[in-house]
């Protein structure tokens, strides 16, 4: 099953209203092991992306990820920006023909590669690596994703801002694979929900 | 056109990125090099739209890009990727990278002879 353009988008917004609200949490978190602005530079990204995405000329779910990829190219600022865009970039080549653990697969092939991560780094990775798995074994909910976000609370950070603090990253929940948990418990929630 | 290259430095902070132009520039009158740093609203990080200003405002188009941290260079890559001009990332210590690459352009150096004197200075 293929995604519509009505599920991608309704997904991006439920995405961005959870940042939205998250905002302040996840800089707490970015405070604790890395440099605090997480969630103000999501939230940009996001708003950014709700705007592209309003555009009712977009008739495909590629159009809509890929304007959302720009969006937070262009206007998060910070690591996840080039991140986020990257896998949405991604996702976007294939989101009109194949179904959606492909889809999230490319996406998080598209994150190892732009950030040199692999699992258990304490990265985004460690909350899309799962979910792929989980999602080619028809088993993802939303409490597998929480339970997945409180997994990187053990690891010791191996890439990005949090690495410098060595052992001192450990006890901390990974902010990237807090907000990248968002945009999977939004696309649970509107995804297929019409089916 | 003057040389055959241009070089391009991003740094997180707009005063690195200038200071550092300041430095190039010394040893590379003639050779473009574009500089740019900090977000869109002159913040601590990297933009994309400003990384693609300052590529495309480089009279070259073979460009060798230096950067400081990490997330610089992603945004890099990504301008990289979809710019129609050839730029080469550098993994190299930022300041004496660009500076040695700028002097090496500014003599009318080959590429292979550029490539080789920067290949010590790759740090990451």
């Amino acid at each position: 099953m293929t995604l519509t353009t009505d599920e991608t988008r309704q997904w991006l917004l439920e995405f961005s209203k959870r940042i939205q609200e998250q905002k302040q949490y996840l800089s707490d978190l970015d405070q604790a092991i890395g440099d605090g602005d997480h969630g103000s530079n999501m939230a940009r990204g996001v708003t950014a992306v709700e705007d592209m995405i309003k555009d009712d000329s977009l008739t495909k779910p590629s159009e809509v990820m890929k304007k959302a990829a720009m969006a937070m190219i262009s206007k998060v600022g910070g690591a996840s920006g080039p991140l986020y865009g990257s896998a949405f970039l991604d996702m976007s080549k294939i989101i009109d023909e194949e179904s959606l653990p492909e889809v999230v697969e490319a996406g998080l092939n598209a994150i190892k590669k732009r950030g040199k991560a692999e699992l258990e780094d304490k990265t985004m990775v460690d909350m899309w690596g799962p979910v792929v798995e989980a999602l080619k074994t028809d088993t993802l909910t939303q409490a597998f994703i929480e339970e997945t976000m409180e997994a990187t609370k053990p690891l010791k950070a191996k890439k990005g801002r949090a690495s410098y603090l060595n052992e001192r990253s450990i006890g901390h929940l990974d902010p990237g694979a807090v907000s990248s948990g968002y945009l999977f418990i939004a696309m649970i929630e509107e995804v297929g929900k019409n089916d | 056109m003057t040389k055959s290259f241009g070089v391009v430095l991003v740094s997180h902070v707009e005063e690195l990125a200038f200071g550092l132009y300041k430095l190039v520039k010394e040893g590379a009158a003639d050779t473009s090099v574009t500089y740019t740093g900090g977000t869109d609203e002159g913040g601590v990080g990297s933009s994309f739209d400003k990384i693609m200003k300052a590529v495309n405002d480089n009279e070259a188009d073979d460009i060798y890009a230096f950067y400081d941290l990490g997330s610089a260079k992603m945004t890099l890559e990504m301008v990289s990727e979809m710019s129609d001009k050839n730029i080469e990332i550098m993994d190299c210590a930022f300041i004496e990278g660009a500076y040695t690459a700028g002097a090496l352009i500014q003599s009318d150096n080959k590429k292979e002879v550029i490539d080789e004197q920067l290949k010590p200075l790759i740090i990451k």
